[in-house]
């Protein structure tokens, strides 16, 4: 199970670039260019890498060296194009089971390794790339923080082996002082503590939500579908003058969020 | 002054609460709360699970002067929900970094000084509360292009989870010695790898990996300073006359890439090894 959905990733970028080279010969981060309506893009997606030095980064896992090498491809796509009028898209195909857990990766600092990645791609959206997540299995944690949630626009597929969540349901029962029962029975009621994309969607995070035929083995139509979907973020981020992360505050589940930005926005300048 | 003395008339930090650490590093007499606790910003979702609220849901922010220059600071009270990330604390300081964002391209200089005391994402409000962590990082890298952002996690909750990426992403990091600076709090990482992997009550190994002394050692912090409000102060004071680094420490793919292949991984380093690979290199 774990298995077939950690490689999701690696499919729907083979799919979706048509199974172009990887720029880099990393085995866990692959970066790729290929066309995304008509245009330059780049494709980027971590992959499991089963000789991974770092043990506890086997299974898809962004490690020390993954978090370091998603922002070194990030990077390195804004600098190609510091001086080019259109920036090219960045679309990271999404499917991080979690961030690496283990000794060695605190010891050297993950945090700062994922720091540099969710600051490349902030760096990116900022720069004027336009930068598409989609969320094709899991995204989870830290590892999703540094491989796509700062892009501007959030897909996800419609899919039982498509999850967000902060931290995994045993790991959250243990910190918060529940058993895994009374956690799920939780989640029932409160949607932000739900690990389902229904849920999830509720919160107002993602884009779009899309129902394929068979997101594990995709047919024709489900890839033309993902293309097209794809394409119209394109154009929905180009025709938007904003660059940060303002469209996702207009749910009826981010009320709270809203309310605060307008209280410190009326009490700002007052406080001076 | 012997070294007693000193001891007994130091103006602990860690002592202090969230609102209280706010006043004691601005300009005296400049402090104002914005959004603050009588606005009654209870998490509607802890309310919801019948967990205790609070009325500023565990941030504080408070605009005023630092050396005369225009600062807000975000203060996260770690006696509250263990300094957890809800939907609104998060959006108070996502939002004041916003704001702050906007005064600069607006022509004022505002900076901001970030107080990390957090275990991370508010585990009862998850996905809002990682949501929010992602807002905060956004605005961090979109104000320290302006002026410098500067975190400060002074113990002795330690800064972890979600919140450890956006310190990594501060233009400069001050710490003390108890505190603690990781992306996976040591439970979690016992939790899901075994307790040979981390033993979670080992304080020696925790402090002596991640603790402000080793952060600071290895380059993953600015600088360690005592448990003095004033030595703070004066520390995050001196960091904002640098200005915006040239290169930020999150900017440095490169370098740690090329440390990291350094390192022996069949091994659990222990802190001099850390030590060793990151102070070899430009790293």
């Amino acid at each position: 199970m774990e298995q077939l959905q950690t490689t999701r990733g690696a499919m729907w970028l083979r799919l979706l670039t048509g199974g172009a080279p990887t720029l880099h010969d990393w085995p866990s981060v692959q970066v790729c260019d290929a066309p995304l309506a008509g245009q330059p893009a780049r494709w980027i997606a971590v992959v499991p890498d089963p000789g991974n030095r770092f043990p506890r980064a086997r299974n898809g896992e962004v490690g020390l060296v993954e978090g370091w090498q998603l922002a070194q491809a990030v990077q390195e796509t804004i600098e190609q194009d510091r001086d080019a009028a259109v920036k090219r898209p960045i679309v990271a195909v999404i499917d991080v089971p979690s961030q690496a857990y283990g000794r060695r990766e605190e010891a050297y600092g993950i945090h700062q390794a994922l720091a540099g990645a969710a600051g490349a791609y902030a760096q990116a959206r900022l720069a004027g790339h336009p930068v598409i997540g989609l969320i094709v299995g899991l995204a989870m944690s830290g590892a999703f923080l540094a491989h796509g949630y700062q892009a501007n626009r959030l897909i996800a597929l419609d899919d039982p082996g498509v999850m967000v969540h902060a931290m995994g349901k045993a790991s959250a029962a243990r910190v918060t002082l529940r058993t895994v029962e009374a956690l799920e029975k939780l989640a029932e009621k409160v949607p932000p503590m739900a690990y389902d994309i229904k849920n999830y969607a509720s919160l107002g995070l993602l884009w779009k939500v899309l129902q394929l035929t068979n997101p594990a083995l995709p047919d024709e139509q489900d890839l033309a579908l993902l293309h097209g979907t794809l394409e119209a973020a394109l154009a929905d981020i180009l025709d938007d003058f904003e660059r940060g992360l303002a469209k996702r505050l207009e749910a009826p589940h981010r009320s709270a969020s809203r309310r605060v930005r307008a209280l410190l926005e009326t009490q700002w300048e007052a406080a001076d | 002054m012997t070294d007693i003395d000193k001891f007994l008339k130091r103006d602990s930090f860690i002592e202090r609460n969230a609102r209280s650490r706010a006043r004691a590093l601005l300009d005296p007499g400049t402090m104002r709360e914005v959004a603050g606790p009588f606005e009654r910003l209870y998490s509607p979702w802890l309310a919801m699970q019948h967990l205790v609220t609070q009325a500023d849901d565990g941030v504080v922010v408070a605009k005023g002067r630092l050396d005369g220059a225009p600062t807000v600071v975000l203060a996260i009270e770690g006696g509250f929900q263990g300094g957890s990330m809800g939907e609104i604390g998060a959006a108070k300081i996502a939002g004041s970094l916003e704001l702050a964002a906007r005064d600069n391209r607006h022509g004022i200089p505002t900076q901001a000084v970030i107080l990390f005391e957090t275990g991370g994402v508010r585990l009862q409000e998850a996905n809002l509360g990682l949501a929010g962590i992602a807002e905060i990082q956004a605005a961090i890298v979109d104000l320290r292009r302006y002026r410098p952002v500067i975190g400060v996690s002074a113990g002795t909750v330690g800064c972890y989870g979600g919140m450890s990426i956006a310190a990594g992403l501060c233009s400069y990091l001050v710490l003390t010695r108890e505190a603690r600076l990781g992306l996976n709090g040591p439970q979690v990482i016992e939790q899901e790898a075994g307790v040979a992997e981390f033993d979670a009550r080992n304080r020696a190994l925790i402090w002596g990996l991640t603790g402000g002394e080793q952060r600071a050692a290895t380059g993953l912090a600015d600088a360690c300073v005592d448990d003095d409000s004033a030595a703070i102060r004066a520390e995050v004071a001196r960091l904002f006359a640098r200005g915006v680094p040239e290169r930020h420490r999150s900017e440095r793919a490169a370098e740690y890439l090329a440390a990291l292949a350094q390192a022996d991984t069949a091994v659990q380093p222990a802190a001099a090894d850390v030590r060793a690979v990151y102070t070899k290199g430009e790293a």
